[in-house]
Parts: structure tokens; C-alpha cells; sequence
């Protein structure tokens, strides 16, 4: 009897015969973008809270370069853009049934993703020895010094008293995308070990554009970030 | 050996020099001494079109079809509605 329930649940999820593919793209390629939805409402619950703190509370964040290194950061855009570009280089390597610019564009991006997420962590070890941690300033170094004194930082207006929306808003939007970096940068060797074993071909190279749609997607989000994060 | 008809692609590198090009002019714009309205408008304005760049041609979208264009740009005026609504209680 078991085994007519269970034959049963399976038949009810069976799909009606002759079912076309939702909006004509392939099943795994439909699932990133549902999936890039989810991230898009995920990224919006993100933004939009900041947006909605910095509205509300005017005068606790710092100007633009103030703590944050912009310089390095946009060279870390930068970096990120280059990735996007030479994954979108790999799928057409993948397309075009080119297997050695496939595997050289997937390895680029690979590298260049982990250096994304390299400047990012040096990025945060340089703030947190100033003394920015998600918790506010810390007490004793320089930022809490800083804002202590109420006096004009760095060619802007004095700090906020004790940091803790700039640290935490800053921390938690920045970290979250740094760990869906750090994310696509491992699926994206797992793509590129199956790209060295010939699994992807003119005809079927469907992983390539999974990830590729995940990973400029990542790179979309980070643009945003990079301007309400940094520059505004 | 797999023989297959090269593709044609978009100009990918056009795209990446737009988008260089576009992050150079951030920069630029976000030390102007202007007022800050202005700034945070133009600033805006460079991101999504960067984000559409990237949406358009590296992920295609421009190419894709109408039903699935239609349906991942259903939730993004929701998305704003809901942000730009709540801000209006904070204000």
C-alpha cells in the first residue's frame, strides 16, 4: 500500500503530457532566473532598508572618502567588470565550440572573481584597524577618536557619534555580496573542471550559461551597491 | 573534430568599455561640487544604465524572449513601490 501511495504523489506532480518548457527557454536556465528574482527581492529587503535609515537619520553617515577608500574600490569595480566580461567571453567561446579560449575565459574569471573577494577582505582588515567594525566605531582608535572630537574629518563634515547604522548598513550589504561572490567563484570552478573535461559543447553548454547568468547578475548588484554604498 | 558555424556575438568588449567608461564618469560626478540632489540624481542615473548594460547584452536580455523579459521585469516596480513607499513614513 506504501508503495501505490507513493507511485500516487509521484504521478500527481507529473507534468500534463506534451508540457512546453515555460517561456521557451530551457528548464535550468528559467530556475537561475527565478532564482535571480528571489536575489533580486533578497537585494531590495538590503538596499531598500539602508535607503529607508539613511532617510530617516541624516546625519549618521560619513561623506563620500571620508572612511571608506574609494579609489581602491572603484579599481575593485573595475575588477569585477573585467570578470563579467570574460565570463560573457567564455559563453561565447562554449557557443562557438571553441574549447581552449572556453577553458582560458573560464580560468580568467575564476582568478579575477577571487581577486574581487581578496581586495575585499584587504579592504575590511583596513577598516577595521582604523577602527570601523559592523558594531560602530571602536573605541580608542582612530574613527571613535575621530567622532569624539567633533571636529571636520578628512576634508568633510565631523563623523556620526558612534557609527553603528554606517558599520552595520555597510557591513551586512557589502558582506552579502561579497559571499555571493565568493559563492559564484565556486560554482565557477566547478563549472570550469567540467569545461576541462569536455563536457560542454557547441550544442550544450547550458552550465555556462547558468553560472554566466548568476554571475553578471552579481556584478549588476554590486554597480548599485558601488554607487549608494561609496559614492552617495 | 566538431565543426560548427561560429555564432554571432554582440561586441562585448563596446559593452566593457561602456561600462569603464561610465564608472570613470561616477567618479567624476560624485566630487563635483554640485548640490547633493544633483549629484545623487546623475549618480542614479549612470547606475541603472550601467545595470542595464549588463542585463541587456551580458545577460542578454535583449535577445531573450518577450515572455520571459516580461516576467523578470514584473517584480521590479514592486520592488521600487515598496521602497519608495516606506521611505514616505520615515521622511
Amino acid at each position: 500500500m506504501a508503495h501505490a501511495s507513493h507511485a500516487l504523489d509521484r504521478d500527481m506532480m507529473l507534468p500534463p503530457a506534451e508540457a512546453e518548457t515555460g517561456s521557451g527557454v530551457y528548464t535550468e536556465k528559467l530556475g537561475m532566473w527565478i532564482f535571480l528574482l528571489s536575489e533580486v527581492m533578497f537585494f531590495t529587503a538590503l538596499i531598500g532598508s539602508y535607503l529607508i535609515l539613511r532617510v530617516s537619520k541624516p546625519d549618521g553617515w560619513a561623506a563620500p572618502n571620508q572612511i571608506l577608500n574609494v579609489p581602491v574600490t572603484a579599481v575593485n569595480t573595475f575588477i569585477l567588470i573585467c570578470s563579467s566580461v570574460t565570463m560573457v567571453k567564455a559563453y561565447a567561446a562554449a557557443a562557438d565550440g571553441n574549447q581552449a579560449k572556453l577553458k582560458l575565459w573560464l580560468v580568467a574569471t575564476v582568478l579575477i572573481g577571487a581577486t574581487f573577494v581578496g581586495v575585499q577582505v584587504f579592504e575590511y582588515n583596513q577598516l577595521i584597524h582604523h577602527g570601523l567594525v559592523p558594531g560602530g566605531f571602536v573605541a580608542g582608535r582612530e574613527l571613535a577618536e575621530a567622532a569624539a572630537s567633533g571636529a571636520a574629518f578628512k576634508g568633510g563634515p565631523a563623523l556620526p557619534t558612534s557609527g553603528g547604522l554606517y558599520g552595520s548598513t555597510f557591513y551586512t550589504m557589502t558582506g552579502f555580496h561579497g559571499f555571493h561572490v565568493t559563492m559564484g567563484v565556486i560554482c565557477m570552478i566547478f563549472v570550469t573542471f567540467k569545461a576541462f573535461q569536455g563536457k560542454y559543447t557547441a550544442t550544450d553548454h547550458r552550465g555556462v550559461e547558468v553560472i554566466g547568468l548568476y554571475w553578471h547578475f552579481v556584478d549588476l548588484v554590486w554597480i548599485i551597491l558601488f554607487t549608494i554604498v561609496y559614492l552617495i | 573534430m566538431e565543426h560548427v558555424a561560429h555564432k554571432k556575438h554582440p561586441n562585448y568588449m563596446a559593452v566593457f568599455g561602456g561600462l569603464f567608461a561610465l564608472t570613470v564618469l561616477e567618479l567624476g560626478v560624485a566630487f563635483l561640487p554640485w548640490s547633493k540632489v544633483a549629484i545623487v540624481l546623475m549618480l542614479i542615473f549612470l547606475a541603472v544604465w550601467k545595470a542595464l548594460m549588463v542585463a541587456l547584452y551580458f545577460m542578454h536580455l535583449r535577445w531573450e524572449t518577450n515572455r520571459l523579459r516580461l516576467m523578470i521585469i514584473a517584480p521590479l516596480p514592486l520592488a521600487a513601490i515598496l521602497v519608495v513607499a516606506v521611505i514616505q513614513e520615515f521622511r
